[in-house]
Order: structure tokens, then sequence, then C-alpha cells
């Protein structure tokens, strides 16, 4: 993939800004369990950020895809990965559906105030009892005259807590499975809407991650993102934005812990020499800046193919085998950063530390990796598994 | 109103930089980028002409191998134009030489009400520049400034100082250096960016500028780096324990600094 000079400037504004305004803050967001969104996103969304490749006339900048590769290569330097996580739900989570399909007034009225930072945005799929199987979804919306009457729990769901709209999937029609699905944006400050819990984590602890409760929730039905009954569709077109995503930010991440993991290495003495100096660390280090560098050209195809207008059963496939990698290999980076730092990198004080617990969640979130495999698997013609 | 900033490109000092061991200078081959204490001056500048409800942010910089990347920074954060003075013949200029360019090229910006530098650059640190073109341009110069009004053609510059800030008032033209981190320099945004590819960058060389290629340079150079040493390694600081008379063993101490 071609990058300009103007890839690079980009590139750097974001680097700065991470530098600036969220590394220094990363401690402190993490230890509070949530990061100030409405006052972090007003400043990203003048970047540009929450509108790389959308529609001008909402306030997106209408570039393409390639930008939002360095955008998320970027990211992956947050000291603090649950914010890289927030920002990225915010803009390939849940607003893609909304820009493609969406209505003019419902755009003006949510996915333009998201551009701008001034509203957060959440994407809720996930319940109690519904996860990798999507469509097990049991929230409910019921039409009554003009209005849906929603209720229902969702769960796990990111930014829940500082929310101003929910990109919400739920039934709309008995007709079961993949059939009968919407996504309707839910403000949240309706009545009936409700953050049950603000829910621990093991990692991405700056992020917060909500279970919601909708009780007798009405919305206007012209808050229907795109079709009725197509929801299920719309938000597994949404689902690759958001798995290639991860995997653009997780080559980020992976390529900044072993270049650190590098330069201790490069420090720390042992048997009389750098540690660097024995060849098994040297070179495991080496296979994974190869395995990093693969996933890294892996993301450029897929966003070549984006680019260049594939179909959507090429980008889902490409998208389920780079968020497949991406997760894999993250696991493995931040097992090794750590076995290679020795005791100082199961300490806190120590970056490798929060980066370890961060990485794992990339294999679940936005569908593990067996999801992975049984799309690949079943888009290889050997069934739904 | 129109405000010139001369801006320097330097090697990014996230990089290991190196010195060149024949002339004792920094390398400067590779790609360079906006110097992080000219970035104060162009926010300054486009806070003035936002201020005075209009005018141009015009660049001005000396650099190798017609470098554009530091330059296309400041466009990108909202500056109009650039000038930017390239010539073989400039390698080994000293401050003094680097001044007259710079003049040169300020000479040529129609209608500059105001100049702005920084107090110093991050890489050659000489921080005598900006009083050398204030005296080769014959305009008033005002020095370490933390804030600047302007009006009626008058730049009122609050002038940092040990102790605090004198008011300085002083007619346009004028030359003012910006101290590093008095205003917050704006992110260039992805507009910004693109805009900034179309935005003129006039290159020149010294012959446009008419100057004598014997007056710059090292040919020119009044000013020699004779021998480099190495920093001394940081000394381990003292400790003090606190059984009671803490504060006045830290007097005691800043006192003997001769700092208070
Ligand atoms: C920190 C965090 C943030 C999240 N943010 C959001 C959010 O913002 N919005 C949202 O909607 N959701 C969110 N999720 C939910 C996430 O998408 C789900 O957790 C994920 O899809 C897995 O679903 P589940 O937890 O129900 O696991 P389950 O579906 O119960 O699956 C458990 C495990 O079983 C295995 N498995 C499942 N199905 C199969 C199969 N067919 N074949 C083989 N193995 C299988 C997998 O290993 C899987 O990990 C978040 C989750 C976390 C942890």
């Amino acid at each position: 993939m071609l990058f300009t000079d103007e890839h690079e400037m980009f590139r750097r504004t974001i680097r700065d800004f991470i530098d600036h305004e969220i590394n220094p803050h990363a401690d402190e967001w993490e230890r509070a369990g949530m990061f100030p969104a409405h006052e972090l996103f007003p400043k990203l969304g003048k970047l540009g950020v929450f509108g790389i490749e959308y529609d001008p006339a909402y306030g997106g900048l209408g570039a393409d895809h390639s930008y939002t590769v360095v955008y998320g290569e970027e990211f992956g330097r947050c000291a603090t990965g649950g914010v890289a996580m927030a920002v990225s739900v915010q803009t390939d989570m849940a607003t893609p559906a909304l820009h493609r399909f969406g209505s003019h007034e419902l755009k003006a009225r949510y996915l333009a105030p998201a551009i701008r930072g001034e509203m957060v945005a959440a994407i809720a799929v996930t319940e109690p009892d519904a996860g990798s199987d999507v469509a097990g979804i049991r929230t409910r919306a019921v039409r009554d005259g003009d209005e849906w009457v929603i209720n229902g729990t969702k769960l796990y769901i990111t930014n829940g807590v500082q929310a101003d709209w929910l990109c919400l999937l739920a039934r709309t029609s008995d007709e079961g499975g993949y059939r009968g699905m919407s996504q309707i944006v839910v403000p949240t400050d309706v009545e009936g809407f409700s953050v049950s819990r603000k829910l621990d984590k093991l990692g991405q602890r700056s992020s917060d991650t909500a279970e919601i409760s909708l009780v007798d929730v009405r919305v206007p039905i012209t808050n229907t993102i795109g079709e009725i009954g197509r929801g299920f569709q719309q938000q597994m077109a949404q689902f690759q934005n958001e798995r290639l995503i991860a995997s653009y930010m997780a080559t980020g991440q992976m390529a900044e812990a072993l270049r650190r993991t590098g330069e201790y290495l490069q420090q720390r003495r042992a048997f009389g020499k750098a540690l660097i100096e024995n060849q098994y660390l040297a070179f495991r280090l080496a296979e994974l800046v190869a395995e990093v560098d693969l996933l890294r050209h892996y993301n450029y195809a897929c966003a070549e193919a984006i680019i260049n207008g594939a179909d959507q059963l090429t980008i889902t496939k490409m998208a389920s085998i780079a968020k497949l990698k991406a997760g894999r290999l993250q696991r493995e980076v931040a097992d090794t950063c750590i076995q290679f730092h020795g005791g100082i990198g199961y300490m806190e004080e120590t970056w490798t530390a929060r980066y370890f617990r961060d990485s794992r969640l990339l294999s679940i979130g936005g569908g593990a990796d067996e999801i992975m495999l049984r799309i690949i698997a079943g888009l290889e013609g050997w069934g739904k598994l | 109103m129109n405000i010139v900033v001369c801006v320097k490109q330097i090697p990014d000092p996230a990089e290991p930089g190196s010195l060149d061991p024949g002339t004792k200078t920094l390398k400067r081959a590779t790609k360079l980028i906006l110097d992080e204490s000219d970035s104060y001056g162009v926010e300054m500048a486009l806070q003035l002409a936002d201020a005075a409800g209009g005018g141009e942010v015009t660049l001005v910089s000396m650099a190798p191998n017609n470098e554009v990347s530091g330059l296309r920074t400041a466009l990108a954060m909202g500056a109009a134009k650039a000038i930017l003075i390239s010539d073989p013949a400039l390698a080994g200029s000293d401050a003094l030489g680097t001044a007259k360019v710079l003049a040169a090229a300020i000479k040529r910006v129609e209608g500059a009400d105001l100049i702005l530098t920084a107090t110093e650059s991050s890489d050659g640190y000489t921080g005598t520049v900006p009083e050398q073109l204030a005296e080769l341009l014959d305009l008033p110069s005002v020095t370490f400034a933390k804030h600047i009004e302007v009006s009626d053609g008058v730049v009122k510059v609050q002038r940092q100082t040990e102790a605090g800030y004198d008011d300085v008032e002083c007619p346009l033209p004028a030359v003012v250096s910006v101290t590093a981190g008095v205003v917050e320099p704006r992110y260039p945004s992805f507009k910004g960016i693109m805009a900034a590819k179309s935005k003129p960058v006039d290159q020149l060389t010294i012959a446009d500028l008419g100057i004598d290629p014997s007056q710059v340079g090292w040919a020119g150079a009044g000013q020699e780096i004779v021998s480099v040493e190495q920093a001394p390694a940081r000394e381990s600081g003292e400790i003090f324990e606190d059984d009671g008379t803490g504060a006045e063993k830290i007097v005691a101490f800043l006192e003997n600094l001769k700092v208070i």
C-alpha cells in the first residue's frame, strides 16, 4: 500500500496527540476504571478521527480507507488499550452501519455529533444469553404506532456507561434465526434505559463496560438504521469494520511492544552480557517481528480490497483471517514480552503487565477466534460448524 | 494583519542524531521536521491573524535539500504560504549567515506587519538569530514574549523575565521572539494536512536573494565549532532525611547554590 506524505503527517498528528493528550493520563484512567470520553472525544473530533471515511456533509473527511489504517496503527501505541478500544468503538463499530444505511435525518442527528466527538456512541449486540451466536438475541422491539417499544438486556457494552446513544440490535419480528432483526439508534437519556452495572474486567481497564437494561424504552420507528428486518445482515457488515480496525491497532501495539522489549534486552545484563546477546532471545523477538510484519502487510491487502470495492464475501473472509491471526499473535507477543522482562515485567509499574492483560481480549471480543475459524471454514465450503 | 514566522526544520529529536566528525555539526541528511520551538510562533501568529480578523501567515525557512516536511506541518496548522531558501552554498552557515538569508527573504514579503521567531532553535541553540534579524531589517526587537497583542500599529508584549514579566510596547513592524510553551500549538487536522498540499512554497536560492556566496555557509561563517565534548554524566543527587530539620537543610542547600 502506498502511504504518501499526507499519510505520514496524519500519522504524526495522531502520534503527537496520543503522546500529549492520552498517555500522560493512562495510569489515572486505568485506576479510575474509566476515561473521560466527553473531554477526550471532542479533541479527537477536531483532528477528524471520528469521520475519516465519512461523508463531508456530516463533518466527515471523505478520505479513503488507507487513512483508517494509519489511525489504527498509531492508536495501537496508546499506553492503555482501553482508550484505543473505546475510540475504535466510535469510529468502526457503532457508526459504520449508520453511515452506510441510515436516513439523512438520523445521520444529521446522531452521526454528525459523533463525528465531532460531542456524542459518545456504543454498539449493543451481546446479551447474557447470546454472544457468539448473534442470532440468539432476545432483546425485542415491538411496534406501537410510530414507536418501537424495546425490552431486553445488553451485556459487555463498551462505552456503555458514558454513551449518548447505542446502535442496538433487536428482534423486530417473530421470524427467528437471522431474520427479523433491526438496528435501532437508542439515545441513552430515554425513560426505561439504565446502566445496571459497570463491569470490572481483567484488562482494558480505562474503558467502561456496562450491562444495560431496557424496560419499555420508546424510540421513534424512524430511529431504525436502514431497512427493518435487515439488522442482522447490516450488523454482519459492520462487524468487518470492527475486525479490521482491531487488527490494524494490534499491529501498531505489537510492533511497539517488541521495540520496547528489544530496547530493554539491550540494557539488562546477566551472565556478563546484555540479554539480547543471547541468540535465543534475539531470534525469538526477530521471529515475532517477522510475524507482525506479515500481518501488517495482510492488513494492507485487506485495506486495498476495501479501497478497490471488493465484494462482501471477500472482505468478510479477509477481515476474519486478519482478526484471527491478530488475536493469536497478540497473545504470543504479550506473553513473550513479559517473559523476557522477567520479574520486573510482572510488576504493575512496568507497561508489560497492563499490555498482558489488555492483549487477551482480542481473541474473544468482536467474535472469538473460534468464530473466525467458523466463518473461514464456512467460506471454504465446509458447512456451518 | 500579515505575519511572517521564521521556522526551522530540524532532524527528528526522537531519532538518535549524530555529529559529523569533520565539521562537528549535526548531520542533517535525514528527513527534517518542524522544530517544536517554532510551533509556538506559528500558533501565536495564527491566533493574532484570527484576532485581527484576517491577514496571512507566511513562513520563512532555510533548510538543506529543498526540505519541506516541517513547512508542510506548519502549513497544515494554517499558515498560508512559505518561502524556502535552499542552496548548497548555505552549508555551514553560522547564526549571522542564517539571519542574513532570512532577512533577505523576509524583505520579499510585502506588507509584513510582524515577524515572529522562536527564542532559540532546539538543535543549534545559539539564541541570537532573532536579534540579528531585527538589526539587519532595521526593525525593533522584542524578545521572550509570553503574550502578544496588536492594536493600532502597536505591538504590546509581555516579556518574560526571571522575576515575572515586563510590559513592552513598540511600533510595528517589529521582530518578536516567542518563548516556548506559552501557547498550545494546534494539532494539524486532516483537513489542514490536505489543504497544505496545495499551498504555495516559494523555493529560492541565494542567487535569487542576491546574496554573495562568500557571505554565507562555511565561507562566510565568523563562528567555528572548535571542539565537542560529551556532556558530563549526571551525578547522583543528595538525599536529606527529614529528622525535623529537613526544611532548614533544604534552605541551606539552596543558599549554597545561590538560587535563593
Ligand atoms: C471487554 C469486552 C468488551 C466488549 N464490548 C462489546 C460491545 O461493545 N458490544 C457488544 O455487543 N459486545 C461486546 N463484547 C462482547 C463480545 O463480543 C463477546 O464476549 C464475544 O462475542 C463472545 O461472546 P460470549 O462472551 O457470549 O461467549 P460465548 O458465545 O458464550 O462463547 C464462549 C466461547 O466458546 C467458544 N465458542 C463459541 N461458539 C463456538 C463455536 N460455534 N465453535 C467453537 N467454539 C465456539 C469460543 O471460544 C468462545 O470464546 C465485549 C466483550 C468484552 C470482554
